[in-house]
């Protein structure tokens, strides 16, 4: 066994691992953070999608004893965080999901699309999600909620868009 | 707990992790964002006895914009080469090379030394090494060496990588001003392994370099088509990638060799009709 330490959704955390444990089964099955799903279980799906030290990861292809010393953010870590809230309700308003199975990977995304691309144009927000599979295929209403976000999160660069065109 | 049991070693530095590597030899496999090797040690399609974490070694984060190459240490990942964190020798090539790995997550761990390493036959960046005449650098017990692409990729995950050596980075050629490049990839879905990519690159002095991977054993350079290139004929292009692609990948049907002939040829078309890069 291995012992890490994590920052996990804020709080310092101490754990011992064995060197073959998946991040994913960690974070799921021993602290019971259960929001972040599996899919495929190989990197596929995106269903898994956490951010390690700020940026969005496959939880499913990385190991824990890897994490040792990182800041990991699951979805139950983004309760407060203003922008995902600002993202929930705009999935909530365009429908964007249905089952809800792929929802924590898709939010962990999107908030990445939209701090990256700050207005993104649909064919990038369906490039970026190419990762992220919804199998209801309600791709429609995710792409809306990305785009109407991100407008309500980046007007500037949304009037700057308009000025351009 | 999908991978076999295996031992972790995080050594401190390059000079420590060569050492244990030599001990250990091909028991062992270093590892650095893992994108490929954990869910291939997950499937239970490959395992050692001891990954060594080489992730944070500094010496292989190492960028360097020389006079005439520049150097890209073996742990920068996909993303950093996707946002032009680090310098691009080819005028953007690398960054549009980089944008079509995988997915975002996956760049942002993945790494280009761990792509090369394992060198997955249908990977995309053994086939832009090639175009770009880069070579590989290899830290061992006994000091430095230096590969040639052409030279290092075998066959599917085989390389002229010793188990002992650690691949450090790559020093590729700067392309200069007026060199122009294309590239075509065709895969099931966007992020998918590919099923053909081809890369084209035409140097301002005139030179080049037509590679191909996808269903071949492992990425190769295709002298006929390159030759085709350098003499701007895009119709010779398409005749030599037809006998060349053949050859290339023998278990081919007629559906993949269709497939990797139109790769071949509008990775020529788009450099030969690029605007001169600057």
């Amino acid at each position: 066994m291995n012992a890490i330490c994590l920052t996990l959704n804020g709080e310092e955390l101490r754990e011992q691992v064995e060197p073959r444990e998946i991040l994913a089964d960690v974070l799921r099955d021993r602290l019971r953070l259960t929001g972040t799903h599996l899919g495929c279980e190989h990197g596929a799906c995106g269903a898994c999608t956490v951010t390690i030290d700020g940026v969005p990861a496959r939880s499913c292809i990385v190991l824990a004893v890897m994490c040792d010393g990182k800041t990991v953010e699951t979805i139950e870590g983004t309760r407060t965080d203003d922008i995902m809230n600002v993202i929930r309700r705009h999935f909530h308003e365009q429908h964007a999901l249905q089952c809800g199975f792929c929802t924590p990977g898709m939010l962990m995304a999107a908030r990445d699309i939209i701090a990256r691309h700050q207005q993104p144009d649909e064919a990038t927000v369906r490039r970026e999600l190419s990762g992220q599979v919804c199998r209801c295929t309600g791709y429609m209403g995710i792409v809306a909620a990305i785009q109407s976000a991100a407008a309500e999160l980046h007007p500037a660069a949304a009037s700057a868009v308009c000025a351009n065109s | 707990m999908k991978p076999a049991a295996f031992e972790y070693a995080r050594p401190a530095d390059l000079a420590e992790a060569c050492a244990l590597l030599g001990e250990l030899g091909d028991a062992a496999m270093p590892v650095a964002g893992g994108q490929s090797l954990v869910p291939m040690m997950s499937l239970r399609l490959t395992g050692f006895e001891t990954l060594l974490d080489i992730s944070r070694l500094d010496a292989l984060k190492v960028v360097r914009d020389e006079e005439t190459h520049v150097f890209i240490g073996a742990a920068v990942t996909h993303a950093m080469i996707e946002d032009g964190k680090v310098p691009d020798p080819a005028f953007g090539l690398m960054a549009r090379v980089a944008s079509k790995i995988a997915y975002r997550a996956v760049r942002n761990m993945g790494t280009i030394g761990g792509s090369v390493g394992l060198a997955d036959p249908a990977s995309d960046w053994p086939c832009c090494l090639l175009a770009l005449g880069a070579e590989v650098v290899l830290a061992g017990a006994e000091g430095e060496r230096v590969l040639g692409a052409g030279g290092f990729f075998l066959g599917p995950y085989e390389t002229a990588r010793d188990p002992a050596e650690i691949i450090t980075g790559f020093r590729i050629p700067k392309l200069s001003a007026g060199a122009r490049w294309g590239t075509f990839k065709v895969a099931r879905k966007s992020g998918a392994f590919s099923d053909s990519l081809a890369i084209a690159v035409l140097t301002a002095e005139g030179e080049a370099r037509v590679a191909l991977t996808g269903t071949l054993d492992h990425a190769q350079l295709l002298p006929g088509a390159s030759a085709a290139l350098a003499a701007g004929d895009l119709a010779a292009v398409r005749e030599a990638a037809r006998a060349e692609v053949a050859q290339a990948d023998p278990d081919a049907d007629a559906y993949r060799l269709r497939c990797h002939v139109a790769t071949v040829t509008r990775a020529a078309e788009e450099a030969l009709t690029m605007e001169p890069r600057r």
